[in-house]
């Protein structure tokens, strides 16, 4: 048995499942969930004598009795204001402890051959649609978390875009948590595609609620077909008491390009993982990442691109900073199969420690099995440059001052890869005000 | 010339070394004036940028003996960014490449810093622009070098010019350019040293730490002294130098032995 195996509380959740679906439920989305609850509950939590769960353990989440709502809460609009990105034009949708509230949210003017739903809705209505997408990238077997999340999903984003359907403007989904006695988990699943030559940005943000310490448990599933372009921000800005698991699963057909930025800011305990199947020639992926973990946060990024195909790019650059207590851990996979010949993959993760008591572990895993490709990696963890610091402090910059510019700097070059403006502006913003070195820096755009 | 003046900076008898290492500085003396412009000149070794980094406050240096006053202080007890703004900037050898903080960034909060220091306000970005953009025609530098990272990328050529265009800006009281001139092809040399030229003034100092005399044709000293060993071991005026340019070093090491 395993060390973190299900309590009795998630045993009798996992219960209520099984014997509970609605008997309106499609036979295949019933049969998905029962069979993932059955694999939660012989699985139990993860553990880390796991190797991919080496360096977190999970036990805070395990030993903690979340609780699922089946209510909508109240929330004050107001509340969300402060919440998003100023100045984003951008159709909203909003989540409450992962239930969509449409009176927060705006999906008008979508065009045609476009749609944007919450999985609810599109499940009391067209659910047949999502039989090929739901559960078919994201597979219960990938972690006990997945199969959570397929066991206790209740709602969700939908976003289909038909051949050449292009937004010009990016969907935010905005996912609070709220405050509650006692803390809720939640497990929102979010289904893309992008059909041959269609053009999206999402934006999907995860923040949380005065007071909330709750545990987000998100899958994503995103498909770009042939020639398809999407850019998927994951911006993770919880309060620092709330939990997150987030396993992100990409498959791209030929020629689509998919940019993925990852900035995780917030939360107690968190794991990402982006897992990225190059399926077809000329496909291209663009994973750019940036973590900061302070106080006793923990948050662990694994990503796994697979170059199954000839002719498949990957450009990867993940940064992270610890300061205060931090642990951070990245773990960047590269697999190039045999036949993915001038396979191009690039990754590199920088690292800076701020203090004697962070910790962060860095680890690059190239795995290669075609002999015409192009593969580079590199990973480096230190501490800031005494060269930059006193040239900065020979022009007059105070030593603090000059260590938050480089630290600032360190972190900027991931977030300005980031298109969207109000975005990547809102970020800095919170960042700074999260370095404390750097707390009193104007942004200079 | 003001002679009558006080001393900007005086350093008496200043012996250094690099941390827990051999002495490298054994007793330097030397004055300078408001209004004097100083070359100090010396072999590879001789201590010239050991001397630069004790003065501009680089940890790692250790100082082991003598005094150097600067404005009438204590030049030991301020801090680096200290005698920046108390007008005491250091033009470096290797300007530091800094990835992420832009030109304008690093010049902008320079400035203000200095400002801060005296009491001003701090400028508008407007104003401050139209300055830079002034200065930045002296130095023959395009605009966008305003937005470019502090020396990322730059030739060995553009990063010099850089740390003149700084000079420019913060308009140093005593300048101290350590070799300058090292690394630029004879077109860069000119506007390096045209914007040096243009720092002089009857209440400014301006010091240069070079190899070769090539850089004093365009900027001429009131002084010249040899470095060498880690003393000074003769100073004159700007003939020294075209007399080092015929007989080398050695002539001169040799004769002061």
């Amino acid at each position: 048995m395993s060390a973190n195996a299900l309590s009795q509380h998630y045993a009798e959740q996992l219960r209520q499942v099984r014997d509970g679906l609605p008997a309106e439920l499609p036979e295949w989305l019933a049969g998905r969930r029962r069979g993932a609850a059955q694999r939660f509950a012989d699985a139990g939590f993860p553990d880390p004598r796991q190797e991919e769960w080496k360096y977190t353990n999970v036990r805070p989440i395990a030993t903690k009795p979340f609780a699922t709502t089946a209510t909508d809460v109240p929330v004050a609009s107001d509340a969300l204001a402060g919440l998003g990105f100023e100045g984003l034009d951008a159709y909203r949708m909003v989540f409450v402890d992962g239930r969509f509230r449409a009176e927060f949210s705006d999906l008008n003017d979508l065009p045609e051959g476009a749609t944007v739903q919450s999985l609810s809705a599109m499940l009391g209505g067209d659910a047949a649609r999502l039989e090929p997408l739901l559960g078919t990238l994201a597979h219960d077997r990938f972690s006990s978390f997945a199969a959570a999340n397929m066991a206790f999903m209740s709602d969700g984003a939908v976003i289909l875009l038909g051949k050449g359907v292009r937004l010009e403007r990016p969907i935010h989904l905005l996912l609070v948590g709220a405050a509650g006695s006692p803390a809720t988990w939640s497990h929102p699943r979010i289904l893309v595609q992008a059909a041959e030559g269609a053009e999206v940005t999402i934006i999907e943000h995860y923040a949380d609620l005065e007071g909330a310490s709750g545990f987000t448990n998100t899958v994503t599933e995103l498909r770009a077909e042939a020639g398809a372009q999407v850019r998927h921000y994951l911006v993770q800005d919880h309060a620092d008491s709330a939990y997150h698991v987030g396993s992100v699963f990409v498959q791209q057909r030929r020629d689509s390009r998919v940019t993925s930025h990852n900035v995780n800011l917030g939360g107690r305990l968190v794991r990402h993982d982006l897992n990225i199947d190059l399926t077809e020639p000329g496909s291209e992926i663009e994973l750019n990442g940036l973590f900061l973990v302070g106080g006793r946060q923990h948050v662990d990024t694994h990503t796994r691109v697979h170059h199954s195909s000839p002719h498949t790019t990957s450009r990867e650059q993940y940064r992270g900073i610890g300061q205060g207590h931090g642990r951070g851990v990245f773990k960047g996979r590269v697999l190039v199969e045999r036949g993915a010949q001038k396979t191009d993959a690039q990754q590199h993760s920088a690292n800076l420690l701020l203090s004697p008591n962070a910790e962060i572990d860095t680890k690059p895993e190239l795995e290669i099995y075609a002999d015409d490709v192009k593969c580079a990696h590199g990973a480096t963890v230190g501490q800031l440059d005494e060269t930059s610091l006193y040239y900065l402090r020979s022009r007059g910059i105070d030593a603090e001052s000059a260590r938050g510019m480089l630290v600032f700097a360190f972190a900027d070059e991931v977030l300005e890869r980031m298109e969207l403006a109000p975005v990547r502006t809102s970020i800095e913003r919170r960042l700074a005000a999260r370095l404390p070195e750097a707390g009193a820096m104007d942004v200079i755009g | 010339m003001t002679q009558e003046n006080t001393a900007m900076l005086k350093i008496n008898n200043l012996q250094a070394r690099v941390e827990n290492g051999t002495p490298i500085l054994k007793g330097i003396d030397l004055e300078v004036r408001p209004g004097e412009v100083h070359a100090i000149m010396g072999p590879n070794g001789s201590g010239k940028s050991t001397l630069c980094q004790v003065l501009g406050g680089r940890d790692g240096y250790e100082v082991t003996g003598g005094t150097v006053e600067y404005q009438g202080k204590d030049l030991f007890e301020l801090e680096p960014e200290e005698r920046a703004r108390e007008g005491l900037l250091l033009g470096f050898q290797y300007p530091v490449e800094i990835p992420g903080v832009k030109n304008i960034y690093l010049l902008k909060e320079a400035y203000n810093a200095q400002r801060k220091h005296r009491g001003e306000p701090e400028a508008d970005t407007f104003q401050f622009l139209k300055l830079v953009r002034e200065k930045l025609q002296m130095m023959q530098m395009d605009e966008s070098f305003l937005h470019r990272a502090v020396n990322v990328g730059f030739s060995g050529g553009e990063k010099k010019r850089n740390e003149i265009l700084q000079m420019l800006v913060l308009e140093p009281k005593l300048a101290l350019l350590d070799e300058t001139d090292s690394g630029l092809d004879i077109d860069a040399l000119k506007v390096v040293s045209e914007g040096v030229n243009k720092l002089r003034s009857p209440d400014r100092a301006i010091v240069l730490v070079t190899h070769y005399q090539r850089l004093l044709s365009h900027i001429e000293p009131d002084f010249v002294h040899v470095l060498s060993a880690g003393r000074i071991i003769k100073s004159g005026d700007k003939t020294l130098a075209q007399e080092l340019e015929r007989s080398g070093y050695q002539g001169i090491i040799e004769e002061a032995a």
